[in-house]
């Protein structure tokens, strides 16, 4: 078993039309910008994919990476706990003039729908949003006394994620903090398409250090000295280059 | 609220560092604390000697510490206001279902938020001031579920000094009765079937100064302290 491919450009390939796609990362922290980024050389060249469904916690910032696809006119619809950055201008754009719908998600339920979505759990019960405008139209019950509300589970198609150290058979470790949403994501995707910062064999992860196991990942990409969406956005970076933002 | 009225707020107020400070002083320690986005971050900074409390941060973190010096941020180890951070020793990280376990779940000791408003019965309105422009939630309305108190830091007036804690809230809410203590800018005060239970003054306000920049009753029920805070 072996689930190396050999660039971004062709683990992002068989992304089609009207995709649901789990981007990983909290704002840049996690995030697989290259994967991203990608994509958006695959769309520039072909026209395709588009009217993306993307499920990110956040909604970009800058110009590069998950700003970057929803500002060359990729993503119909996002599914997010915050769209705000500190430079959320593509998104608010595009949101404020009717060109991009948003599905407004509390940070841990959205969390809770897509674990739900990898662990085949149609729909759970949280105490978060009830009695709030997020909660409307959706059934509520009593457990012990209090009220909580229904929610449903969030699968995709593609999952696009950055780990730290992938094995080739898809165990992945993370940096730090740049977890967060991503072994989440690696679950819920019918196929979840990795970028690691280093690929090792089998045996090169010690087994207690997993923190996603390989059944979740389809396919691993090494891309090493990953950029950082806020380094590119301190030295101004626009993607794809040479475009004005 | 009238000018007068207003100039005089704005001399004995607290600042929102003070704010903080008062709040830090009730987090016991051992206590584990989520903290949210902005002005509730200050309370880190204002911990009593000889406690310590363990911090929280949605996107994966338990006991970080101080940001780091410029230049050295690792920007995979933020917080979940996107600042970079450091770790403390004992540090773990965890993905982001785990970290809303801990939120609903009732492990966390306190959380402590801003507010637009607040109202009598718990009511808080925190993330939305209406329909123009980009609603965005982001944990707000977990964190209010399952912490064991959830606190408030807030002015005790708006801006154009309207009263932000209220007999009902008239912007969306973030929870229904789940704010337990609110520290202001002027008072600390308890949610207390379905009441506002005056426990702290600033001693330069009157009780009746103090009724008339809120907008539900005061009630006194046991004794009412002086809210004393250091300069900062």
């Amino acid at each position: 078993m072996d689930k190396t491919i050999a660039s971004p450009a062709e683990a992002v390939a068989g992304i089609a039309d009207r995709a649901v796609v789990m981007i990983g990362g909290f704002g840049g922290s996690g995030a697989p910008i290259e994967l991203i980024h990608a994509l958006i050389d695959r769309y520039v060249k072909t026209g395709s994919p588009k009217n993306l469904t993307v499920v990110n916690n956040n909604a970009g910032n800058g110009h590069v990476g998950l700003a970057a696809l929803i500002e060359v006119g990729m993503v119909r619809k996002l599914i997010c706990s915050f769209p705000r950055s500190a430079d959320p201008r593509v998104f608010t754009e595009k949101y404020l003039a009717g060109e991009i719908e948003l599905e407004l998600v509390p940070q841990g339920t959205l969390a809770e729908r897509i674990r739900a979505g990898g662990a085949g759990i149609p729909a759970f019960y949280t105490p978060t949003s009830y009695g709030t405008e997020l909660a409307e139209g959706k059934p509520v019950a009593e457990f012990e006394g209090r009220p909580y509300v229904r929610e449903r589970w969030l699968k995709a198609d593609f999952a696009l994620v950055k780990a730290h150290v992938a094995d080739t058979h898809g165990n992945l470790t993370y940096n730090k903090a740049a977890r967060n949403f991503n072994p989440l994501m690696c679950m819920a995707a019918r196929t979840t398409i990795v970028q690691a910062s280093r690929i090792v064999p089998p045996g090169g992860i010690d087994p207690e250090h997993v923190v996603t196991p390989g059944i979740f990942v389809s396919q691993v990409v090494e891309v090493p000295d990953p950029a950082q969406e806020e380094e590119l956005n301190r030295a101004g970076a626009v993607y794809p280059e040479g475009t004005s933002p | 609220m009238n000018a007068i009225k207003s100039a005089n707020y704005e001399d004995i107020k607290l600042s929102n560092a003070q704010i903080a400070w008062r709040a830090a002083q009730d987090i016991a320690d051992g206590a584990y604390v989520n903290l949210g986005i902005g002005f509730p971050e200050m309370v880190a900074r204002y911990q009593p000697p000889g406690r310590e409390a363990i911090f929280h941060t949605e996107n994966g973190i338990l006991d970080f510490g101080e940001a780091p010096p410029a230049g050295e941020e690792d920007w995979d180890l933020i917080n979940a206001g996107k600042k970079a951070v450091t770790l403390n020793p004992g540090a773990a990280f965890f993905h982001h279902a785990d970290s809303f376990a801990m939120v609903r779940g009732g492990h966390l000791d306190v959380a402590i938020l801003g507010a637009y408003q607040v109202a009598q019965n718990g009511d808080l309105a925190n993330w939305s001031v209406g329909a123009k422009g980009v609603p965005a939630v982001g944990g707000a309305m977990d964190l209010v579920h399952g912490a064991k108190r959830v606190a408030v830091l807030t002015e005790h007036i708006t801006r154009k000094g309207e009263p932000k804690l209220l007999e009902r809230c008239t912007l969306p809410l973030t929870g229904v009765g789940c704010v337990t203590r609110i520290y202001t800018s002027l008072a600390v005060i308890d949610i207390e079937n379905a009441r506002f239970v005056l426990r702290e003054k600033l001693p330069a306000i009157s009780l009746e100064g103090l009724q008339s920049l809120t907008g539900a009753e005061l009630v006194i029920d046991g004794l009412v302290t002086d809210l004393n805070v250091p300069e900062l």
